[in-house]
């Protein structure tokens, strides 16, 4: 057993660094420190210079445009990425749909999807949930018909993140009605300006829209944007679902907002000093950290693990549970750290159309909107629920 | 980054897991409690012999050199195994003491026959007044002309000493200068267990152990370690003995674990077996992630406890003692629970496991102080 | 609405206060107030001064010696018990089996029964939980076979507190195999002096003996020793259930709470009182906090007849409260809760106590309070009953 890291990842670590001090725009980090929405151009511009590096993809093999990098140094690169206000990656395209691509895909569809995934000028969305498949996934009823060279899609589906803003798709869709339904299901690439494809707006309880419903009205979708077999969806999908495993317990975004809430509380008033110096709070604050270091270590348990090539189990279901309750602690803990500026709810004040000043400290507005938004997060990925009965099943035996 | 075992690491755990499989089956464990002196002295000859009291002492004086994460795994099987046998007092915290302070003559004397089984140690460190606080000293020791400047008499009360009874020579923290919580003025001294002025009242534990109380009026000691220099000395090997109690605390939770899981499989009420209940799986998972989590900071605690940058080291001990606090507690509260009326009796295995996890918060500190202590380093 | 005691009830409430100056005498309450080990004799000397006064059984219907009190005078009268240190009153006979004799019993039951259990002469235990059947209790196998006019018993009863002490159980007994289980149950009355029943002591985690197994060897008991019909007897276990549960705990709360503050000011922390360490402070207060919700919504049943669904839910948060200071108590004590000198626990126990006197319960009692979410119905259970009774899930 060590911890230490070898030089050679302590200068990787210093080379990170500077390179993302030198490089990190400063209007982006100074939105992410006030929790303003980032948007599109914005991520795009910061994944085009961490694409020039090479760097755009962490976990990618070198083949498909990826760094190549072991466990170790894509620990050391989240790691920094969360000591500085960078933006949190969007997962739908690098972390979801291309290492489905290139694992599963044929060499058309690498060639066509891949490129334009890393430099981040194609933004994907995923279709999987439905109006009446949430947990249970697998009884979803968007159908795919197959009519000569296309798929004729009809149905709806919902809670889909950034489909507003993303230029394709990936669904999984039902192509048979035989045997079990997870041996119904095949898995598409969409092309979002398909005519048919009718996304609406759900607002969420931090007032803003991330989300959509999506509806699907004879969408015809060419049958070489199908993964693999068809029927054979659900396999891929799962593939999908256990994938950079290492980036689920989200220990460096935690580590971001630990500072921050610090940050709040040193200069939030309280008694005459400061919130920082209040023990009963400094002790909350403290319990946090004590349970994201401990996650910490876990994921690095896990990540030695698959450094030393042993397959991961399902007990990896822990990162998600836990690291999923660190995040709602820490953003229930800084509105209680604002006190009455947790209040004022102007989700406006997020956007770049908002020119007055902020009300309250400037870091305050984005505080509550974080906090309601943060709620989803037990919810989606497959819930905390069900992620106790993977573990209870899987790994417990019960 | 590496958090497997080196081969002679797993030869270690092995040799452990079979000693504990044949010494201390639950019936041995309580025949050693209600004995006379509470352990075996057999069982004391046999750690010797297989190597485990020289584990972590240096070679140069009889010892086999290991570091934290030796001491980690045996204490780890120590712990499944409730064993009883003064390990921590005499190797981790005694043999601590001695190898960070103690003098030439002291490390020649002592540690050899540490190593060898034939000698004891305990730690005098709690007073009445001193809650977790080990600065809150109020035993006090003078220079006596007799010793010529290196003896000293000691008087004051000492609590809940650890094996002290079974101990040869017992290590008591006294003020040789200061006000009653300075961090400076304290020095551990080295006491004959059957010195004059020394009174004890021994006693058996919650958990199966033995303590006394001591009472001191004029005891001679030799001072280990500097004069005044004892807080820096007693953090130093209270974050060892911390480091070690993580371990054992984990196998504790660990035994609970499996054991409830395996309640909860043959159990049957309404027809089915327990496991059946969604309540009950999910109860077993939370049990189960509070032990991974206690094992990731026991690992993280051992890994760092000899780290050089103090408030890095200390926020990791201390760090570690909330979590192994607050899971310790969930694992063993919850295991009683899920065993019905079978948790709450003495004949099963269960309630010992939770007592002494229950009395590991306690050492050094519950969960409430190094959450404090955290927070203000 | 109206959270306030009327000046009659104040008066009562003063009139309680003053019987019990009167009548309990201070070793007793020393031995409460410190939570020393209570003997058999201890809970009827007590028993005995409040059936002197009449004040015994006073939920039992007035003729057969019940009091015409309100809900709240019921509610003082047990609250202020607690406070001032008197013993608890063993329930297995005057709030158990009672009620269930004198609604379902015959005359000749009743005349023989319930005058030895208001003079506190004859004990009872409660003989329902088996190895096989806990939470399922409907699973019973104990079987009660028929044989002129007695029944033979055979089968295992265990958990069974304070059967040691006691005269007779009321018992729990399988008439019938057929239909579903809890159709072939009877309710028994049982002399625990009747040859074939062996009475085994079972250890607690604390090291007291408060449980048993009892066994139950070609028992022969009277026919007329069955309450009610035969096979009917799950309906009146049902209706004793209620009664266990509904059992006030605010009294018991309050003064667990008051030894935590003695505590908490009696002990040390970086130089000054426990109770002003902020940490602690804050625990404290927040159990506080809790017990007058909890205060709160046991008054608010008051009013009820029959304690339902309310039962339930004061069953879990009363427990969980109990845990809960007794927890709070054992980390006051630190290093002290350690020692184990079971002695320490007798009243007159002649040594000098290891560290503070309040210390040496201090284990014992958390330990022990572990079983307040398992009996009666576990805490599980009762959050089965109410997800499915009053959230119709
Ligand atoms: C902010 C947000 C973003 C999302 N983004 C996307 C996206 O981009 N694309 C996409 O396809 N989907 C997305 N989702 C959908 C997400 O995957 C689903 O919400 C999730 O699968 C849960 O399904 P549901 O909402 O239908 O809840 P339900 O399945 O109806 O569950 C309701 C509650 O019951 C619990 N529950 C369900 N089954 C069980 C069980 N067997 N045992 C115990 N408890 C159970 C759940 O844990 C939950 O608490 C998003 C959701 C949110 C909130
Ligand atoms: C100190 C003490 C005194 C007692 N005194 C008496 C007495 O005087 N007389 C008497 O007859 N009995 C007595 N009991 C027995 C008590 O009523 C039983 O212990 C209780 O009914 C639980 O049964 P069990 O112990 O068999 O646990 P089990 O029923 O085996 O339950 C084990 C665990 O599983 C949980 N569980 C069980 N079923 C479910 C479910 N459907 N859903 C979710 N969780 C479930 C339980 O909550 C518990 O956590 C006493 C018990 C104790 C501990």
């Amino acid at each position: 057993m060590e911890l230490a890291f070898s030089d050679e990842d302590l200068a990787f670590r210093e080379e990170v660094r500077t390179f993302v001090a030198d490089n990190l725009p400063a209007d982006i980090a100074e939105s992410v420190r006030r929790g303003r929405a980032i948007d599109k151009l914005d991520i795009q511009r910061w994944q085009r210079i961490l694409f020039d590096r090479g760097w755009a993809a962490p976990a990618w093999p070198v083949e498909y445009g990826g760094p190549g990098w072991d466990a170790t140094k894509r620990y050391i690169f989240d790691e920094v990425m969360s000591e500085f206000d960078t933006p949190e990656t969007i997962p739908f395209g690098t972390l979801m749909v291309g290492p489905l691509i290139y694992t599963f895909g044929n060499q058309a569809q690498k060639d066509r999807f891949l490129p334009k995934i890393l430099t981040g000028e194609e933004w994907w969305c995923q279709g999987y949930s439905e109006p009446g498949s949430g947990s249970d996934l697998a009884s979803l009823q968007t159908k795919a018909v197959r009519d000569g060279e296309h798929y004729v899609v009809n149905g709806t589906k919902t809670w889909n993140s950034s489909a507003h803003v993303a230029d394709w798709v990936f669904c999984l869709v039902r192509t048979s009605n035989e045997g079990k339904q997870q041996e119904g299901i095949s898995f598409l690439l969409i092309d979002m300006t398909t005519p048919g494809i009718d996304p609406k707006p759900i607002i969420s309880i931090d007032g803003a829209h991330h989300l959509n419903m999506t509806y699907y009205t004879d969408v015809r979708v060419p049958v070489e944007n199908r993964i693999g077999e068809e029927n054979k969806g659900w396999t891929y999908a799962k593939f999908l679902l256990g994938h950079e495993r290492n980036s689920i317990a989200e220990v460096g975004l935690s580590k971001q907002r630990v500072r921050r809430l610090r940050k709040i509380a040193g200069e939030e008033q309280f008694g005459g000093g400061s919130l920082a110096d209040d023990a009963t709070y400094a002790g909350r604050i403290a319990n946090v950290e004590i349970s994201l270091t401990a996650l910490e270590y876990l994921n690095l348990r896990f990540l030695a693990e698959e450094a030393a090539g042993r397959p991961i189990g399902p007990e990896v279901s822990m990162l998600k549970i836990k690291g999923t309750e660190i995040r709602q602690k820490l953003t229930e803990l800084t509105i209680e750290a604002l006190g009455y500026y947790a209040m004022p709810f102007e989700p406006e004040q997020l956007t770049d159309r908002w020119n007055e000043p902020p009300i309250g400290p400037d870091h305050a507005a984005a505080q509550m909107p974080q906090y309601l938004f943060s709620r989803a997060a037990t919810i989606y990925g497959g819930s905390n629920e069900i992620q106790r009965n993977i573990i209870a099943k899987m790994v417990l035996g019960l | 980054m590496d958090f497997s075992l080196s081969e002679e690491q797993q030869l270690l755990k092995d040799s452990v897991q079979r000693f504990v499989r044949e010494e201390y089956e639950l019936e041995a464990r309580r025949k050693l409690v209600a004995s006379d002196i509470g352990y075996s002295e057999e069982h004391w000859a046999k750690m010797a012999e297989l190597g485990w009291l020289a584990l972590s002492l240096p070679e140069e004086y009889g010892g086999i050199g290991g570091g934290p994460v030796d001491t980690m795994v045996l204490m780890e099987e120590l712990g499944r195994g409730l064993v009883v046998e003064p390990y921590l007092t005499s190797v981790v915290i005694g043999g601590g003491f001695l190898m960070a302070a103690g003098s030439k003559e002291q490390k020649t004397e002592l540690l050899p026959k540490l190593a060898a089984g034939e000698l004891k140690l305990a730690f005098a460190y709690a007073e009445r007044q001193s809650r977790f606080d080990l600065n809150d000293v109020e035993c006090t020791a003078e220079a006596s002309a007799e010793g010529g400047g290196d003896s000293y008499k000691i008087s004051g009360h000492k609590g809940v000493v650890f094996h002290a009874a079974s101990a040869d020579k017992i290590i008591v923290s006294a003020r040789t200068s200061g006000g009653s919580r300075d961090a400076d003025g304290i020095t551990l001294f080295l006491i004959d267990n059957n010195a004059d002025g020394l009174s004890r009242r021994d006693y058996p534990t919650v958990d199966g152990l033995r303590a006394s109380e001591l009472e001191m009026d004029g005891v001679a000691g030799t001072p280990l370690g500097q004069v005044g220099g004892g807080a820096a000395l007693m953090d130093t090997v209270v974050g060892q003995a911390i480091a070690a109690i993580c371990a054992e605390a984990v196998g504790c939770m660990d035994v609970l674990q499996e054991t409830t899981n395996e309640y909860l499989k043959t159990r049957v009420q309404f027809g089915v077996p327990l496991s059946k209940f969604q309540v009950l799986q999910h109860r077993m998972v939370d049990m189960f992630m509070e032990c991974e989590q206690a094992r990731s900071m026991t690992y993280m605690v051992n890994l760092k406890v000899d780290e050089a940058d103090k408030v890095e080291r200390e926020k990791a001990i201390s760090a570690a003692k909330v979590q192994i606090g607050n899971s310790g507690r969930y694992v063993g509260q919850q295991s009683v629970q899920l065993h019905g009326g079978m948790g709450m009796t003495d004949e099963l295995h269960v309630g010992h496991y939770f007592k002494r996890l229950t009395m590991i918060d306690t050492m050094f500190g519950n969960k409430d102080h190094h959450l404090k202590r955290y927070a203000d380093l | 609405m109206d959270m306030n005691f009327h000046p009659e009830d104040l008066a009562f409430r003063d009139e309680v206060r003053k019987f019990i100056g009167e009548n309990l005498p201070n070793d007793l309450r020393e031995k409460v107030r410190r939570g020393l080990h209570l003997g058999k004799e201890d809970f009827e000397f007590w028993q005995k001064k409040l059936n002197d006064r009449g004040w015994f059984a006073p939920h039992w219907p007035i003729e057969l010696g019940g009091v015409a009190w309100s809900s709240t005078q019921h509610y003082l009268f047990q609250n202020e018990q607690v406070e001032a240190n008197c013993p608890s009153v063993m329930p297995f006979g005057v709030r158990m089996v009672a009620p269930v004799i004198f609604t379902y019993g015959t005359d000749e039951q009743k005349q023989r029964f319930l005058p030895p259990i208001l003079d506190s002469s004859v004990w009872w235990c409660q003989g329902y939980s088996e190895p096989g059947s806990g939470s399922d209790l409907a699973s019973l196998q104990t079987k009660a076979v028929r044989d002129g006019d007695h029944y033979v018993i055979n089968g295992t009863k265990t958990w069974t507190t304070l059967a040691q002490h006691a005269d007779w159980i009321f018992c729990l007994v399988r008439t019938s195999s057929d239909g579903k289980p809890q159709e072939g149950i009877s309710f028994l009355l049982i002399d625990m002096k009747s040859p074939g029943i062996e009475v085994t002591p079972i250890i607690t985690i604390d090291g007291s003996h408060e449980v048993n197994s009892v066994f139950f060897t070609d028992v022969r008991v009277p026919l007329k020793n069955l309450i009610g019909e035969e096979n009917k007897g799950w309906t009146y276990a049902k209706f004793l259930l209620l009664f266990e549960r509904s059992n006030s705990l605010t009294g018991g709360l309050k003064q667990q709470l008051h030894r935590l503050k003695t505590v908490a000011a009696a002990e040390l922390s970086g130089g000054a009182a426990l109770r002003d360490d902020s940490a602690f402070a804050a625990r404290v207060a927040d159990y506080e906090v809790q017990l007058r919700t909890y205060d709160a919504l046991e008054l608010r049943t008051l009013g009820k007849t029959e304690p339902g669904a309310e039962a339930s839910y004061l069953k879990i948060l009363g427990t969980d409260l109990q845990q809960l200071a007794s927890e709070l108590t054992l980390q006051a004590v630190s290093y002290y809760g350690n020692p184990s000198i079971r002695d320490a626990l007798v009243y007159g126990y002649n040594e000098p106590s290891i560290g503070p006197e309040y210390a040496a319960p201090a284990a014992p009692q958390y330990f022990n309070y572990r079983k307040t979410a398992i009996y009666a119905g576990s805490n599980e259970i009762q959050r089965n009953i109410l997800s499915k009774a009053v959230l119709g899930m």
